[in-house]
């Protein structure tokens, strides 16, 4: 079976007034139904990716090289009627901000009922079934009648779920969520969460679920990358990255989560800041912030040593460890 | 829908006697006393009292304000101390010939106002975009009764493809649709429609090239929506207030185009309203403020109610 996803060394570049390395030689690949999470900080290109994989990012300003391939289909090769085709259809998207994310003068029952329409060329009163029937998994109650709301008038977890529900209207195989809970109150995330964890396995589909938060990632994903300055630096099972992190920066993250710490006690934030990516790295884009940096890690590009079955860390620490061994 | 229409309508009471108090006291607080205009040199104080008691003008502002109100709503503005002829009659026919000059350059400014904003949005950056933007910065800037006497100079006066002034040919008694009408509206429409294109335009690019770099428009490209459906998202977004600002204008070109008027010497309300000032006309000049001014109200209540019916987010509050 083809891998649902794989990007190969894939590079993507903002030109414009200054130059930005947005993304940075990175590989990752994505079976069938997997829920994996893309963990980092702002700025390390997680949407960037998502972007890029939907080829969202504005052409003229955007240089993108590497290899995507969604269902051994290369994606960059598409181009009108096609790349619309794939859009929303292979693969569809979850925004942050439901309230901006969806269109304020159109009904909500209309925006489903329209993408319908594009891939599926129904008439207009299947497309309006299938929007009902949405409205109904993503467990909207009355649906009906909030098919005639216009987005204001919901509540905002009431719109993650409008919003779901269009992404998973024409049934992708792989749905991105770009931080969908970020925007929402505590108790209003966990549902969203647990939501998407249940259609994801009524559907079968694969998810990439960007988030910044560990709690988030722990609760929902199979699988965990964690991304720096434009790279994977980790990859692995959830239980594994979560468990027996060798990256220094996971290890960061994770000391520096609420979990397991006494009131009063201060928490281990990761000092300094990430870089500013205005050139390509060619060094270890963490070894600025780094406990353990050694000399050669402000010199080279660290290796990516697998260290188990899918399971990877960008680190000459952990190419130390491997060779002790 | 319908209880928002209701609730609008009603609010439009208030704002008219509002307006009817302003138009009142404007008029009687300006210094001057407009008996001066009619009256012989050498007339006697008891003459001139005379006349005034014949105006109602010795009795207190209140009264006054009532008597005029009173007269109002039997559609009676006065008589024109002037010419002596009832005042509504005066405005409705000067009213009428403003009308169609403000609808001739209404249907030359909106849709090119309109075009070029959106193209200018659109293509944002573009050459395109920064012709569109000279154009419209040209167009509010330029001083328009000077416009008009170039255009008047140029095609009237060397090349004499078009009458210079009046609105219509000598010894026409009111406006008929044929040639001999249309050319004497050609040039002070389009000198009318200079400033209303750039406002639209300028206001119509911003509104634009904001909507397009807003969220939803991503979110539809990743729904698979074509660059034209997307395109039918945002014009329905920036419609509304594509309208008001229509709706604004089309205000502004009724009451607005005193210096064209007589610029073209164009017998509309503009040019009366010049009129009733230098002959201190008070209950002419009461009377066509009056109606420029409701006009204006009414401009606003059609805009807002059909904002409502095209933008769903107005109704709730």
């Amino acid at each position: 079976m083809t891998a649902l996803l794989e990007f190969d060394r894939l590079n993507v570049t903002f030109k414009g007034e200054r130059t930005v390395y947005a993304i940075n030689d990175l590989s990752l690949k994505l079976e069938q139904g997997e829920m994996l999470v893309l963990l980092g900080e702002s700025g390390s290109g997680k949407s960037v990716t998502l972007k890029t994989l939907l080829r969202l990012l504005p052409p003229a300003r955007t240089q993108i090289s590497g290899g995507i391939k969604v269902n051994g289909t290369d994606i960059m090769t598409l181009s009108g009627r096609s790349l619309q085709d794939y859009r929303g259809g292979d693969v569809s998207m979850v925004f942050q901000e439901p309230a901006l994310a969806l269109d304020p003068v159109y009904r909500i029952g209309d925006q489903i009922s329209e993408a319908v329409r594009r891939k599926k060329r129904v008439s207009r009163e299947e497309a309006r079934n299938v929007a009902l029937d949405m409205l109904r998994r993503v467990r909207i109650p009355s649906p009906e009648r909030r098919m005639m709301n216009f987005p204001h008038e919901l509540s905002g977890g009431m719109r993650q779920r409008v919003m779901i529900a269009l992404a998973l209207a024409c049934r992708p195989r792989l749905l991105l969520a770009d931080e969908p809970t970020t925007a929402l109150d505590a108790t209003v995330q966990i549902q969203i969460l647990l939501l998407l964890r249940e259609l994801q396995k009524e559907f079968g589909m694969g998810v990439i679920f960007v988030t910044h938060d560990i709690g988030v990632a722990v609760e929902i994903s199979d699988r965990i990358a964690v991304m720096y300055a434009g790279q994977i630096i980790e990859e692995g099972s959830t239980h594994e990255v979560i468990n027996d992190a060798h990256h220094p920066y996971t290890r960061g993250l994770l000391a520096a989560n609420l979990h397991d710490v006494e009131r009063g006690e201060r928490l281990e934030a990761i000092p300094g800041v990430p870089p500013s990516l205005e050139e390509k790295p060619k060094a270890c884009s963490f070894a600025p912030r780094c406990p353990n940096a050694m000399p050669e890690c402000r010199d080279k590009l660290p290796p990516v040593i697998e260290i188990g079955a899918r399971r990877r860390v960008a680190c000459f620490l952990a190419q130390q460890a491997v060779a002790a061994e | 829908m319908f209880a928002y229409v209701i609730r609008r309508l009603l609010l439009v009471l208030p704002v008219a006697f509002g307006v009817s108090i302003i138009c009142f006291l404007l008029v009687h607080i300006a210094p001057g006393d407009p008996l001066t205009a009619i009256m012989a040199v050498d007339a006697t104080a008891e003459e001139q009292a005379a006349m005034r008691a014949a105006y109602g003008l010795d009795r207190p502002l209140p009264v006054q304000f009532l008597f005029w109100l009173g007269n109002l709503f039997q559609g009676d503005l006065g008589n024109s101390i002037a010419t002596g002829r009832p005042v509504a009659g005066e405005v409705w026919r000067a009213v009428q010939n403003s009308l169609l000059l403000a609808v001739t350059a209404s249907l030359i400014a909106f849709p090119i106002g309109l075009l070029l904003g959106f193209l200018a949005g659109y293509f944002r950056d573009s050459w395109l975009d920064k012709l569109v933007t000279s154009i419209a910065i040209a167009g509010v800037s330029v001083p328009n009764y000077w416009l008009g006497m170039v255009l008047v100079i140029i095609f009237a006066v060397k090349l004499a493809w078009l009458p210079a002034m009046g609105a219509g040919p000598a010894g026409s008694d009111g406006w008929t649709f044929d040639w001999l009408h249309i050319r004497h509206l050609i040039l002070p429409a389009i000198t009318l429609a200079v400033v209303p294109i750039g406002i639209v335009a300028r206001t119509v690019r911003a509104l634009v090239g904001d909507i397009f770099h807003m969220d939803f428009v991503m979110a539809l490209y990743a729904k698979g929506m074509s660059n034209f459906d997307v395109l039918i998202h945002v014009i329905r977004n920036a419609a509304a207030t594509a309208l008001s600002v229509i709706g604004l204008q089309m205000g502004a070109l009724l009451g607005g185009s005193i210096l064209i008027e007589t610029v073209f010497n164009w017998p509309g309300s503009g040019m009366l309203l010049s009129n009733a000032i230098f002959q201190r006309d008070l209950p002419l000049l009461q009377g066509t403020i009056l109606v420029l001014a409701m006009f204006f109200v009414t401009a606003n209540l059609v805009v807002d109610i059909l904002q409502a019916a095209i933008d769903p987010r107005i109704k709730r509050s």
